[in-house]
């Protein structure tokens, strides 16, 4: 009998890092990092994409990070690490051959089986891209599953475009419509220039199709205010939300919004269900 | 309806735009097509123009000496350039280039400030719908403000 699966052992011990070694690095940008792993003890992980692992730079700190790999692919699992404190540095430090604890797969996922047979529209914002890769990809792999798929992608500038040769793979596709766009132009830049949302009136939107989201939670509620205008339903559109997650497992409340369990319940959630909970000033 | 106000009734700008409206404005309109890399209208020079995009991509932008123009936002099919034309002292706030072949109508500005003014109904309409894109515009200008995809606090 060969050893178990990370996610098995995961179900039993939730909170329980299991070693990974870091067995691939991509310098996405200047401050963003592809860490790509397998564990130590031989087994995979199995995840849907959406979910999210909390990765433990040891003697740091812990942290929760959306898995960027393709569920569909037997590669090694990657996550994308922005260095913005003190654990995300370490991680975003750490070099093929490095270890590191990782916990999960946690929470919801894109739920792209009940968008299969309908059209895909994909809005990332910085680094939102990470856990969209994950969808994108698996969408490219499973192309015939989905109708009409158009992906809108805003950036700060150029520079910060994060998989830049998987965007342009991807926009040399003819079964895909790719939009970049930044919000500040540097010298050379030949493409769009505004954000996201001046985007979202030209490309096609079917009112009956899926919409994922995922960046920061202002241009989420951007974004989903302007997919509403164009006739899409609050329960179509789907957010991944960004909270302070700890436990991973619905018991410490530090990612709670209201009643919502961002971590178990979340991250990616509908916006049905979560703009109600976004216009309340405090919760 | 005439060719050119058929046109236009697919052009977002213009839409549910009342028929004899489109036919009065389409008066003062004509088809173009500007090249890749041409200079469309330049800061400070008079707005005797007003353009609705069919095809293709404008760079709005401003002169910086010794340096290649930075772009502000593109236009695109759909979209319309120019608004400096509806308010004194008409004239162009912006530098524009055509970053692809552009296929526009182009309508002269002293024409349609004259039918706004003959027709007050038409005037408010096209004001209205001017001021419709000047909201869009500021709307976007002050989500970029916040610097969305800057790094936030994180662990």
């Amino acid at each position: 009998m060969g050893l178990p699966m990370a996610a098995e052992v995961q179900a039993r011990a939730p909170l329980t890092p299991v070693t990974h070694r870091v067995v691939g690095r991509r310098d996405e940008t200047a401050d963003v990092v592809t860490l790509l792993l397998e564990a130590t003890d031989g087994s995979r992980l199995r995840y849907s994409a959406g979910q999210f692992n909390m990765l433990y730079a040891y003697a740091v700190g812990e942290v929760a990070i959306s898995i960027s790999a393709n569920p569909v692919d037997d590669g090694p699992i990657a996550h994308t690490v922005r260095n913005v404190g003190t654990v995300s540095r370490a991680l975003c430090g750490l070099h093929p051959g490095d270890s590191l604890g990782l916990r999960g797969p946690f929470g919801s996922d894109w739920g792209l089986d009940s968008a299969a047979g309908g059209d895909l529209v994909i809005v990332a914002g910085g680094i939102g891209l990470a856990p969209l890769r994950s969808v994108i990809t698996q969408v490219i792999s499973q192309r015939q599953r989905f109708g009409d798929v158009e992906i809108v992608i805003g950036t700060r500038t150029p520079e910060e475009l994060a998989f830049k040769d998987e965007v342009s793979a991807w926009r040399e596709r003819d079964d895909l419509s790719v939009h970049v766009t930044v919000d500040r132009a540097t010298p050379g830049w030949r493409g769009t220039v505004g954000v996201v949302t001046t985007v979202l009136p030209r490309i096609h939107c079917d009112p009956a199709g899926v919409a994922l989201i995922c960046g920061p939670e202002v241009m989420m509620r951007f974004t989903a205010l302007a997919l509403l205008e164009r006739g899409m339903q609050a329960a179509k559109i789907r957010v991944s939300m960004e909270r302070n997650m700890q436990c991973a497992v619905a018991q410490c409340g530090h990612c709670q919004l209201g009643s919502v369990f961002v971590c178990a319940d979340g991250p990616v959630l509908t916006w049905e269900r979560v703009e109600p909970l976004l216009s309340v000033r405090q919760l | 309806m005439n060719a050119l106000a058929d046109e236009l009734t697919a052009h977002r700008f213009f839409a549910r735009m009342d028929a004899a409206h489109l036919e009065v404005l389409t008066g003062c309109g004509r088809n173009v097509v500007i090249r890749a890399g041409t200079s469309i209208i330049r800061e400070g020079e008079p707005a005797d123009s007003f353009w609705a995009i069919r095809a293709g991509r404008v760079a709005l932008g401003v002169t910086v000496p010794g340096r290649e123009m930075p772009t502000l936002g593109t236009l695109h099919a759909g979209d319309v350039l120019g608004w400096a034309w509806l308010f004194p002292p008409y004239r162009w706030h912006f530098d524009a280039d055509a970053l692809d072949d552009v296929h526009a109508v182009v309508f002269d500005a002293v024409c349609l400030r004259g039918k706004c003014e003959a027709d007050p109904a038409l005037g408010f309409d096209l004001a209205k719908r001017v001021a419709g894109v000047l909201g869009e515009r500021l709307h976007a200008a002050r989500i970029r403000l916040l610097d969305l995809y800057g790094p936030s606090d994180g662990g």
